[in-house]
This record gives structure tokens, sequence and C-alpha cells, in this order.
């Protein structure tokens, strides 16, 4: 389940563990970062400011951080970011952030977790870019991926 | 498992092939900034050639970005807004991060449904 706009994104997955098991795996620090990809420095509560270190290959000087807006247990999890992988030469403190919110509703298979990520109509411009020129290894792939598709298609 | 359907992909392959690179980069940052401008303005504070930019702002024009036009002797260079707006394809690459992000969560969950730190009764 997918939703669109240029101002937000939206995406769910149901996953087969109860609405607790879930929480989990999104607030405690230590199992976000599994997933995520991310070693946080510290706890996860409301109005708590934490950075990380990102542990994916090739990404490891970017600096994540996100500043924890609400936690409702077992219902919602919302932080705030910048949406796009920061130069750490560079002070953003002023700049618009986007919103992630992770609700959690129950369901007879499990919890249907969904993620919506709000507020990139505010982003300018050159920061988007900045998201590409930072993503360009990532795109090195996805273009060879798409010479792949172009040349299973002729 | 595209998130991109192959059309689109094909149709979206030029703007980040143009935008793969820094100075192209810039040039899209400082037209977005500063509005419409000519190659000698375009130079300014760069270490770049005219003749460097003009290739690159022709790179951009045929991915659609740029648009030049013709103004006395100079020719001026401005955003394609259709075009960067387009670049909802910034949100596609967001919008797949968050399919790798929301499928490891459910991986990571489904093989510890149980939480290793589970609270002790």
């Amino acid at each position: 389940m997918t939703m669109t706009s240029t101002d937000r994104i939206q995406k769910s997955t149901m996953i087969s563990a109860p609405r607790a098991r879930v929480w989990r795996a999104l607030t405690d620090a230590k199992e976000f970062g599994t997933w995520f990809g991310v070693e946080p420095a510290g706890a996860f509560a409301v109005g708590a400011r934490v950075q990380g270190k990102i542990l994916h290959k090739g990404y490891e000087d970017l600096p994540f951080e996100i500043t924890i807006e609400k936690m409702e247990p077992e219902k919602l999890f919302s932080f705030r970011w910048h949406p796009y992988p920061m130069d750490p030469s560079i002070d953003y403190s002023k700049e618009p952030t986007t919103l992630i919110e992770f609700t959690l509703e129950e369901a007879a298979e499990g919890t249907m977790l969904t993620v919506t990520e709000s507020g990139f109509d505010r982003i300018p411009l050159a920061r988007r870019a900045k998201a590409f020129e930072m993503n360009d290894k990532g795109w090195a792939g996805q273009m060879k991926a798409i010479d792949a598709y172009l040349n299973r298609t002729k | 498992m595209p998130a991109m359907s192959g059309a689109r992909l094909k149709d979206s392959a030029p703007i980040f092939a143009a935008l793969g690179d820094e100075t192209r980069l810039r040039l899209v940052a400082r037209l977005s900034e500063g509005g419409p401008q000519s190659i000698a303005q375009l130079t300014t504070g760069t270490f770049v050639t005219r003749q460097a930019i003009t290739k690159h702002l022709v790179v951009l024009a045929d991915a659609g970005l740029v648009r030049g036009s013709r103004s006395g002797r100079e020719s001026r260079w401005e955003l394609e807004p259709q075009r960067i707006v387009e670049v909802g394809s910034y949100l596609d690459l967001i919008s797949q991060q968050w399919d790798r992000r929301l499928a490891a969560i459910k991986r990571h969950i489904e093989a510890q449904p149980e939480a290793k730190a589970g609270r002790k009764k």
C-alpha cells in the first residue's frame, strides 16, 4: 500500500507479531539500529535529540540525527530529521525538517505498521539535488539495474 | 521488486545521469537560487571555463532540466520548472529507502518474534 503526493510519502507493511513487539523494535534504540542500519548514541525519549553513526557501507561518514516528537506506546512514534544525507561541514539547524510518523494498528494477521514522511514541499530544490549527489553510489547501482532492464527488454 | 515501473525508470534515467555530476548539480542549484542567468554569470566564482559550463548546460538541456534562450548577444539559461518538479523522482528515491527499511523491520521482527530483552515477570 503506497500513497505519494509532492509533500508526503506513506507506506505500510503487515508484520506477523503483536503491537508490543513492533513497538519495541521501533523505540528501543538498539533494536531500531539493527534494522535501520545505524548505531544510535542514546536512548529514545520524547524531546530527545539522538545522533548516531550510519552503518551502511559508503555512508559511514554521514551524520544521523533525529529529534523525537511523540511516543504513544504501541500506537505512534514520531521524529523529525533532515530528509537528505547531511554534509558534516554544513549547519542545518535552521533548515526545514520532515516529520516521520510510525503508526501501529492491530490486525488479524498481526500488526499493520505504517510510516508517513511529510513536509517535503518545504525542502529547497538545492537540497533535493544534494540527495542525488550524495546518493550517487546508490544511483550507480540503480543505473546498472536500468541498463540490465533495458537490455532485457530490447 | 522494482519500486518504479520500467517506463518510469527509462524516463528518469537521463535526469539522474545529468544530475550525477557535481558541476552540473551546482549549476542547477545556482539557477534555482538565482533565477535565469548568462553563461558569464554562471561562470563567476567557479574554477570552470565558460566552454565547460556551456557543455554542462547542454547536457542539462538534453535531459530537459534547463533551457537556454537568446537575449541580445547573450544566451540566458533557466531551469525547466516542470522537469525539475518531476524530481518527484527525489520522492521516489526516499520512497525506495522506506520500502527497504519496512522490509528490514519486518524481517527483523519476524526472525525474532520474542523480544530478546523481554520484560521479566
